[in-house]
């Protein structure tokens, strides 16, 4: 069984396996962190978070590139980007999500495959998003094309 | 005299001494047997012989329905007759306590950190008043309190408690907290940031009898008002509060009338007992395993510094244990520290609001969950550090949560609420202080700060300027109704900032701008109190990004006013055009951080600031380019924004979308990623680093190993190494001190031909 432990990374349970959910590459052992197995760049954060005030001003709404830099992490295969931290300059990467595989694989053994459809959680109570236009939801848009 | 009449003589002094000592206390400060637990009290002999009854739980229900009701009218009063700021814009809350003191039922609007912390005055009262005979706690009493080192998060915000006694024995308690704001510190408002000692802070009030009788007593309440800015606000709100917990001592006791003592005992008990093993059911359900999160709260209001919070959250079986180890050292003379208790009962508020907003809004909600901290840590503070400004550091521990919580719930079948990337965390309004324009002091705050962009939720964008993380349901004012009550404008209010965005395929909801001046006033103020200005204060998730840094604008040396009466078309609607074309010739345009203590506004000067955007969810590269280009109409990004980091192509003047080009251009920047990224193992060879670079002023572990505290270097103090459990206060070098050393350094330099004065040596 596979099991989605975040928007686009999955366990797979019999392999013990951490695997891309958007082009199924294995990226790894279960049991070592997932990114291990991706490709890895750590950027100046004005390149994302641009300065909106003229850059002559010491504050800009752009973060200090001296503090802290964007380190971005990518499925070796499609790309996808699965993770993003914020840095400061050499500070090691966090093994973010270190997971006890036996432990999963019991608790796994009982549960049914997740239902997809209702992973991003319930709807707030009374509030119906069809009835409104505006900030409503998208289809679920991917470089292999609408899932 | 034998060995038996020895012993019982050694007992008698025992007694004696013991009797002694507990006659003569020197002074009673906060007790770390209340403080340090945040469990809910054993079964008192009243709920223990009432747990045995059999009550039928749809009658608990309805019970518990009914002290819901009760604390929401209470809610309803304090906010329709209170006079603070807070008060009339959902910073407050009412609650219904069990007579040991745990919150058992809280209204369903308000601010649910402070209720879920009031316990903690209780217990106190109950402890040391209930047989201290100056006190003592009698039918008609009521207490007053605000100090965080007793309870609750900081100064500004004072408690009311009242007792509820049925046939003479006290039965439950009824308290009504309230963000009153002034309180007499070093600044107006209620937030000191310039406060170096607690002493700076203001009113610090120990739980004490402040009613009897239901009458509040003139004597203290005129002492009060001497102590703070806003005497007839201090009044007034001790008089609502009052009558907010009469009404609510009122329901409670319409409920024993109508249902039994016994009942009413077994809903409250049996609602806190049910909550904290439901609470187990859900935590095991999550996988079993470490989430590891960190950020950095850039600033301590003072000085620009990285201040390391970091989390390890473990999960075993039905055990969930917070592990904030290894982040910063506590400030001896900042105010952004955190007593332990305050990080807590943030930390329950996640779970109250945003993980399990379904389960009952108790205590119980957050009781089987474990907290480590190191002690003198910010997040664990000790009694002598000043904690006005504890927000910038238990607010960057939310999120620290809140991202952790996503990670560990992304798989589990069941969620209780959506799954959303980390909310906006910053309090970003203005503070203020002066002589208003009907010649009265008052220090206070402007409730923008309630107005955070939510978190990009798991299949849609995040809301704007939505609410704040301590409340779900919060106003952002109506800035009409301000104005007749303060001397200063909002010229540009509750305008979204083009690109003040956290992108994602879905992104954050974005906060706004506000740009006041003040007007009419011979002596008005502002403070702003934020970290953020260089290090974002909040992540994404999976791969979405944080929100931007955010700046605090000022333009001096003009009056807009008057520039609006002789040449209006030069007054410009948006920070971004005011900073940038600088339309006011020889005013001064400056930027500085979040954290600016109280300043002087002259008539028609501009302080300029923006609410925060919450986190971004997902891959930028995977937004529907249907929704950029809404994004785009909505002038809520650039276009350059819309080809950069969504990678769009689109005709710039139609906004007509080129599908096949935008799939074109995604695919070239995948590529360029698998051109640009590096395998793991040589990226952390080139990138790690064994310790903080030399000259980052950093404060805390780095990387993994937690037993390690670096401290510094900052103005002129020199980088240490401390031993993790045995951390030393951090004392800060003032800011002008630091200002005077540059600026001789600087004039050292030109008066030696550019070279430093210690390059002389």
């Amino acid at each position: 069984m596979k099991v989605p432990m975040t928007e686009y990374l999955e366990i797979d349970l019999d392999r013990e396996l951490w695997q891309c959910r958007v082009c199924a590459h294995v990226l790894g052992s279960a049991r070592k962190p997932y990114k291990e197995g991706l490709l890895v760049y750590a950027r100046d954060p004005r390149e994302i978070h641009k300065p909106i005030l003229d850059p002559s001003y010491e504050f800009t709404f752009a973060p200090d590139p001296n503090w802290v830099q964007i380190v971005e992490y990518y499925c070796p295969e499609c790309a996808t980007m699965m993770e993003v931290e914020y840095l400061p300059p050499g500070h090691p990467p966090l093994n973010d999500m270190d997971f006890d595989i036996d432990a999963l694989k019991r608790q796994w053994s009982t549960r049914d495959p997740v239902d997809l459809t209702r992973i991003a959680g319930p709807e707030p109570a009374g509030v119906d998003y069809r009835a409104h236009s505006h900030g409503g939801r998208a289809r679920t848009y991917t470089n292999t094309g609408v899932r | 005299m034998n060995k038996m009449e020895k012993s019982a003589l050694a007992d008698n002094e025992k007694v004696l001494i013991e009797k002694f000592l507990a006659d003569n206390v020197l002074f009673l400060g906060p007790d770390p047997e209340i403080m340090l637990d945040h469990d809910i009290a054993p079964r008192s002999e009243l709920e223990e012989a009432g747990m045995k009854l059999e009550v039928d739980p749809a009658v608990q229900a309805l019970i518990r329905d009914r002290l819901q009701a009760g604390t929401n009218e209470g809610y309803e009063m304090l906010e329709q007759m209170g006079a603070a700021p807070g008060a009339k814009w959902g910073d407050l809350i009412t609650g219904v306590f069990t007579a040991s003191g745990d919150l058992a039922v809280s209204s369903a609007g308000g601010v649910l950190i402070f209720s879920a912390l009031v316990h903690h005055p209780i217990k106190f009262i109950n402890k040391f008043w209930t047989t201290e005979p100056t006190v003592g706690i009698r039918p008609g009493d009521a207490f007053i309190h605000n100090d965080a080192r007793y309870g609750n998060i900081h100064n500004t915000d004072q408690s009311l408690m009242l007792p509820i006694f049925y046939n003479g024995k006290m039965v439950a308690w009824a308290g009504a907290t309230v963000h009153e704001g002034e309180n007499g510190a070093i600044e107006p408002g209620g937030m000191p940031s310039a406060a170096e000692s607690v002493y700076e802070e203001g009113l610090k009030m120990s739980p004490f009898k402040v009613v009897e009788n239901y009458e509040l007593k003139k004597d203290l309440v005129t002492f009060l008002q001497n102590s703070v800015r806003e005497p007839k606000l201090q009044f007034e709100d001790m008089k609502v509060k009052l009558f907010a917990c009469r009404r609510i001592e009122e329901r409670v006791l319409a409920a024993i009338e109508e249902f039994g003592l016994d009942p009413v005992i077994v809903s409250m008990r049996a609602g806190l007992e049910n909550c904290k093993a439901e609470v187990r059911r859900r935590v095991s359900e999550w996988p079993d395993g470490a989430v590891r999160t960190m950020c950095i709260a850039d600033s301590t209001l003072r000085e620009n510094v990285l201040v390391k919070i970091c989390l390890e959250a473990r999960k075993e079986g039905d055990q969930l244990i917070c592990d904030f180890r290894g982040s910063s050292p506590e400030f001896a003379n900042r105010c952004n520290n955190t007593v332990l208790a305050s990080l807590k009962g943030m930390l329950a508020q996640l779970f109250l609001t945003f993980v399990w907003p379904d389960l009952p809004r108790n205590q119980a909600v957050f009781a089987p969950i474990q907290v480590i901290t190191d002690p003198k840590s910010t997040l664990n503070s000790s009694y002598s550090t000043p904690n006005a400004e504890s927000m910038m550091t238990f607010f960057p521990a939310f999120t620290m949560l809140q991202l952790a919580v996503a990670k560990f719930t992304y798989s589990c079948p069941k969620k209780y609420s959506k799954l959303i990337a980390p909310w906006h965390n910053m309090i970003r309004t203005f503070i203020y202080g002066g002589i208003t324009q009907h010649n009265e002091m008052v220090g206070n705050l402007c409730a923008d700060l309630n107005g955070m962009g939510g978190g990009a939720r798991a299949d849609r964008d995040g809301e704007h300027a939505i609410a704040p993380i301590f409340a779900a349901m919060a106003d952002s004012g109506e800035q009409e109704l301000n104005e007749e009550e303060v001397p200063f404008i909002q010229i540009v209010s509750k305008k979204l900032m083009r690109d003040n965005q956290a992108f994602g395929k879905y992104r954050g909801g974005q906060g706004y701008e506000m740009i006041a001046s003040s007007l009419g006033s011979p002596l008005w103020g502002f403070m702003t109190c934020c970290i953020g200005s260089k290090v974002s204060s909040v992540p994404g998730l999976f791969g979405g990004y944080g929100a931007p840094a955010y700046p605090l604008c000022k333009v001096k040396g003009v009056d807009v006013f008057d520039v609006m009466k002789t040449d209006p078309r030069k007054f410009e609607f948006s920070i971004v055009d005011i900073m940038n074309k600088r339309p006011f010739e020889g005013a001064t345009y400056t930027t500085h951080h979040f954290g600016m203590q109280f300043e002087i506004a002259k008539r028609g000067e501009l302080f300029m600031i923006t609410q925060g955007s919450g986190g971004g969810y997902g891959d930028v590269l995977e937004r529907d380019p249907d929704l950029v280009i809404s994004d785009l109409e909505a002038k809520l990004i650039s276009h350059e924004t819309a080809r950069e980091i969504y990678h769009i192509v689109y005709n710039k003047d139609t906004f007509l979308l080129d599908r096949d080009g935008t799939e074109k251009a995604r695919t070239a920047e995948r590529e360029s990623r698998k051109n640009r990224g590096v395998p793991f193992k040589e990226f952390i060879r080139k990138w790690t680093t064994p310790e903080p670079p030399a000259e980052l002023p950093f404060y805390g572990c780095w990387g993994d190993d937690r037993s390690v505290i670096y401290t510094g270097p900052y103005g002129g103090m020199p980088r240490r190494k401390m031993n993790a459990e045995a951390l030393e206060s951090v004392y800060m070098p003032n800011p002008r001190d630091v200002r005077i050393a540059q600026l001789e350094q600087r004039i050292s330099e030109l008066e030696h031909g550019g070279k430093a004065a210690g390059d002389l040596v």
